[in-house]
């Protein structure tokens, strides 16, 4: 397979209640990217990315128009299983994404749409755990879990899928300083393209070589990550803001490691 | 409310046995409580043994149980009711002109509802949730009907914590209404607390189909009972059934 | 109040046959709602469920002191419609009775009929007929709902004392017990109804499309594309129309379940089902030496004439419930003819 990993092309999109989100977003991400999608509240980064596997859009019946590419391949109703397998989507809030019973439920219930019976299933869940570091909490009920923990275990269901684009919503959004951390560790560790809808401008900075700038359901920015954050008139623009203190010319980032 | 419902967290030979096992066991046992009349009274007698019989090798502490029998209470106000509103022949209690139909009514209604909460107990607090589940779709509950059950009880906590929350909210701003306003605030409350519940609804379901859901979810049991944790689970219900025969053998 | 049934209030046969009912029900829903599910996923019914779980669980006040609590029938079946909230009470009723060991398991059956089968179709059926009446548009569903609710209640409650005069215990004075719950439950209803509008006036102010009920009261969408250019869709139509010749069949279906059902009783009782059941043991026995000639012997004997009464009251409620639900169905099926031609 050849071509970008997500391409999107004049993608518009309105919800079932008439409230428009998209105007028209264009797009590229190449395979192997670390990309941070960045905006202020309410301006369709959440919307976009359903769009990514197709859970939104005209393909899965909902009104809009435009064109997404997922590997080169276009989106169609009948590419939909491979799409969802390749474009694994983390939710913002991990009781949305944490729906059965136990963990290892959870994490088994993507392979096992997928086809995966037995032993072998076991083994996709033992590893996708191992991945995220709770393949001791396989047991638990969700509510068991801390909040850390359970954005661990969002992480691991869709690991356990093997996808080729990993689509994060606010990753470190509601995590303590320590569970943010062990997060981008992971993160930073996995073999994925990689993009993140996030407000954590550092975090931003520190995974993502490259930057996204959303508002009124268009990209109004594209380019690298430092040179975004350091652009204060458009910052201000679009209601973005730096944490007191922080210079984003000043610190290591993802470019520096190599 | 948690949702791990009324499970105590030890290990008893009780709480090893296979949910689907347990939940029979339990309609026989309260099946054959309700069939039996109400003017047996040994066989109550023996039925209230087994019970306790079961909560002690469940390694249930008494004062659970105890606690969780007041959710009968309306019904004990009910049946406290009967002998001064029934019709028919009255008999003289202490001073007080009762009807006969009326007390054997009570008696009935507070031995067979006590029976049966208490067993009922029995399963909730040895069986936890998935295991629940697991039992009901063995025991070919519609598949649909599972999923739903299971989808309730998975987001009973997020729900009543979000119900809490609200309610903290509505206090801390000096909340205290009088009956209107309190019924009010309420209402209000809770029509956000739909919007956002259905609104998880939806996204959960996007969840679920953004990992390959295509209408069928997967089996939750992976194993059946043996013949010995039949014979276990329901040895109580058996001996229960025993007695509601021989109840009715006596009595003819 | 009365809420959940427990174990040995009504008489076994009582319970068998509403066990028969509520499976019935359930099974039909099933299938009905079956396609909505397969679209909204089984999710939206356990999240719905959840809510009406903790919402079941606000008390508000009613009157000398004590207090109610939403039933949630009428509301759930405006929000997600009749065949999925008959689903999702019922599953509430299930979690009550086995994970939290309220409500007896024999007595699902019961507590189904009453609280997921009865107040949702008294509740849905009244808001569709009001909704023919009112004005086309949204907020119509509001009143309209809150009517379904306020009547849901009572209508419950007249259920429970037709099932007492069937398969109640002990012999009381119907017309006593009837005006009693009725009255009471009038008052219920009412807060059944200021939480059933203050939900929906919520959920059409926020999200209009959810409302199952006035689905068909949506206006179009307008579309801004990538250019600029408006153009008007029409809103997604999740759930087909159905054509009126199958909305007259399930309701006809739907007034003879809940007929057959009740008249099931009226002329079974008090020969058919007594082989089943607490009674037969018991006017055997007291008719034997055992216990006659003590305070208990004449039990029997009122309890044939209670049978008769039950039979009675249970044929007039089938009938009214049957006409109620009749018309209504009628009156839908009549108004979305009219409207197809």
């Amino acid at each position: 397979m050849s071509g970008p990993a997500i391409h999107v092309e004049r993608l518009v999109f309105a919800y079932p209640d008439g409230r428009q989100a998209l105007y028209g977003v264009d797009f590229t991400v190449q395979r192997g990217e670390r990309v941070a999608l960045l905006g202020p509240n309410g301006a369709g980064k959440t919307t976009l990315v359903l769009h990514l596997n197709g859970i939104l859009g005209s393909v899965a019946g909902g009104t809009g128009s435009g064109r997404i590419q997922i590997g080169g391949t276009g989106l169609h109703r009948e590419h939909l299983p491979e799409v969802r397998r390749k474009v694994g989507l983390v939710f913002q809030d991990p009781d949305d994404q944490l729906f059965m019973p136990t963990v290892r439920d959870d994490v088994a219930f993507g392979p096992a749409n997928l086809g995966l019976r037995g032993s072998e299933l076991d083994d996709r869940v033992h590893e996708a755990l191992v991945q995220v570091g709770m393949q001791d909490h396989a047991d638990l009920a969700p509510h068991h879990l801390s909040f850390g923990q359970r954005r661990r275990v969002a992480v691991a269901t869709v690991l356990a899928m093997r996808p080729e684009v990993l689509v994060l919503d606010e990753p470190s959004s509601n995590l303590d300083p320590a569970a943010r951390r062990e997060l981008s560790d992971i993160l930073s560790g996995l073999d994925v393209t990689l993009l993140m809808i996030t407000h954590d401008l550092p975090y931003a900075l520190q995974l993502c070589e490259r930057s996204l700038l959303m508002d009124d359901g268009r990209i109004v920015a594209d380019g690298r990550t430092r040179d975004l954050l350091g652009d204060a008139d458009l910052m201000a623009a679009h209601r973005l803001e730096l944490p007191y203190g922080f210079d984003p010319l000043s610190v290591p980032g993802p470019e520096r490691k190599g | 409310m948690s949702g791990d419902g009324l499970l105590v967290t030890v290990d008893s030979r009780v709480h090893r046995l296979p949910a689907h096992v347990k939940i029979v066991a339990l309609f026989v046992l309260v099946l054959a409580v309700v069939s039996t009349p109400a003017a047996a009274f040994w066989a109550f007698g023996l039925y209230a043994v087994m019970l306790v019989a079961a909560v002690v090798t469940a390694r249930l502490p008494v004062l659970l149980v105890a606690r969780r029998l007041t959710v009968e209470t309306p019904f004990i106000v009910f049946a406290l009711l009967l002998p001064f509103v029934a019709t028919g022949p009255r008999v003289d209690v202490l001073g007080l002109e009762l009807s006969q139909s009326g007390v054997l009514g009570a008696w009935n209604v507070l031995a067979k509802g006590t029976l049966g909460v208490v067993a009922a107990i029995v399963l909730s607090a040895t069986t936890g949730p998935r295991d629940l589940l697991a039992g009901l779709e063995r025991l070919r509950l519609p598949a649909t009907l599972v999923a739903i059950l299971s989808f309730m009880i998975r987001y009973l906590s997020v729900v009543s914590d979000d119900l809490h929350r609200m309610r903290i909210a509505r206090e801390s701003r000096g909340y205290a209404g009088g009956r209107a306003g309190h019924l009010k605030a309420v209402a209000g409350g809770v029509g956000a607390l739909f919007v956002r519940s259905f609104e998880r609804g939806e996204r959960v379901h996007l969840a679920m189909r953004s990992r390959g859901y295509t209408g069928r979810m997967p089996l939750l049991s992976t194993r059946g009972a043996t013949s010995s944790q039949w014979l276990e689970g329901l040895a109580i219900s058996l001996a229960a059934v025993a007695v509601a025969l021989a109840v009715r053998v006596v009595g003819l | 109040m009365p809420v959940h049934v427990p174990d040995g209030f009504f008489d076994a046969s009582t319970s068998v046959a509403t066990g028969l009912i509520a499976a019935g029900a359930v099974g039909f829903s099933l299938q009905r709602a079956n396609r909505e599910i397969r679209e909204t996923g089984p999710a939206l019914a356990g999240l719905t469920a959840a809510f009406v779980f903790a919402v079941q669980m606000v008390n508000f006040p009613v009157g000398a002191g004590t207090s109610g609590h939403l039933l949630g029938g009428a509301l759930a079946a405006a929000l997600v419609g009749p065949w999925t909230a008959v689903l999702v009470m019922s599953t509430v009723l299930l979690v009550q009775g086995l994970l939290f060991a309220d409500g007896g398991l024999t007595a699902l059956g019961t507590n189904i009929t009453l609280m997921g089968v009865v107040t949702v179709l008294v509740g849905y059926f009244l808001t569709r007929a009001l909704l023919q009446v009112l004005p086309r548009r949204m907020g119509s569903v509001v009143p309209a709902a809150t009517a379904g609710a306020l009547l849901s209640v009572p209508v419950a409650a007249l259920a429970f004392t037709g099932l007492y005069a069937i398969g109640g215990a002990v012999d009381i004075p119907l017309g006593k017990l009837a005006t009693a719950m009725v009255g009471w439950h009038v008052l219920v209803g009412i807060g059944e109804a200021v939480i059933t509008a203050a939900v929906l006036s919520a959920v059409v102010a926020n999200r209009p499309d959810l409302v199952y009920a006035a689905r068909h009261l949506q206006r179009d969408l307008v579309l801004v594309d990538a250019d600029g250019n408006t153009s008007t869709v029409a809103p997604d139509k999740p759930i087909a129309a159905k054509p009126a010749g199958r909305t007259l069949g399930v309701g006809v279906a739907v007034s003879l379940l809940v007929a057959g059902g009740l008249s099931l009783f009226a002329s079974a009782h008090p020969d058919g089902l007594e082989f089943v059941g607490a009674k037969l043991g018991f006017e055997s026995a007291a008719e034997d030496s055992a216990v006659a000639g003590s305070p208990l012997a004449d039990y029997g004997v009122s309890g044939i004439g209670n049978a008769e009464v039950s039979g009675a009251l249970a044929g007039i409620i089938g009938v009214l419930v049957t006409i109620v639900v009749g018309l209504a169905v009628a009156k839908l099926a009549s108004v979305r003819a009219n409207r197809a031609s």
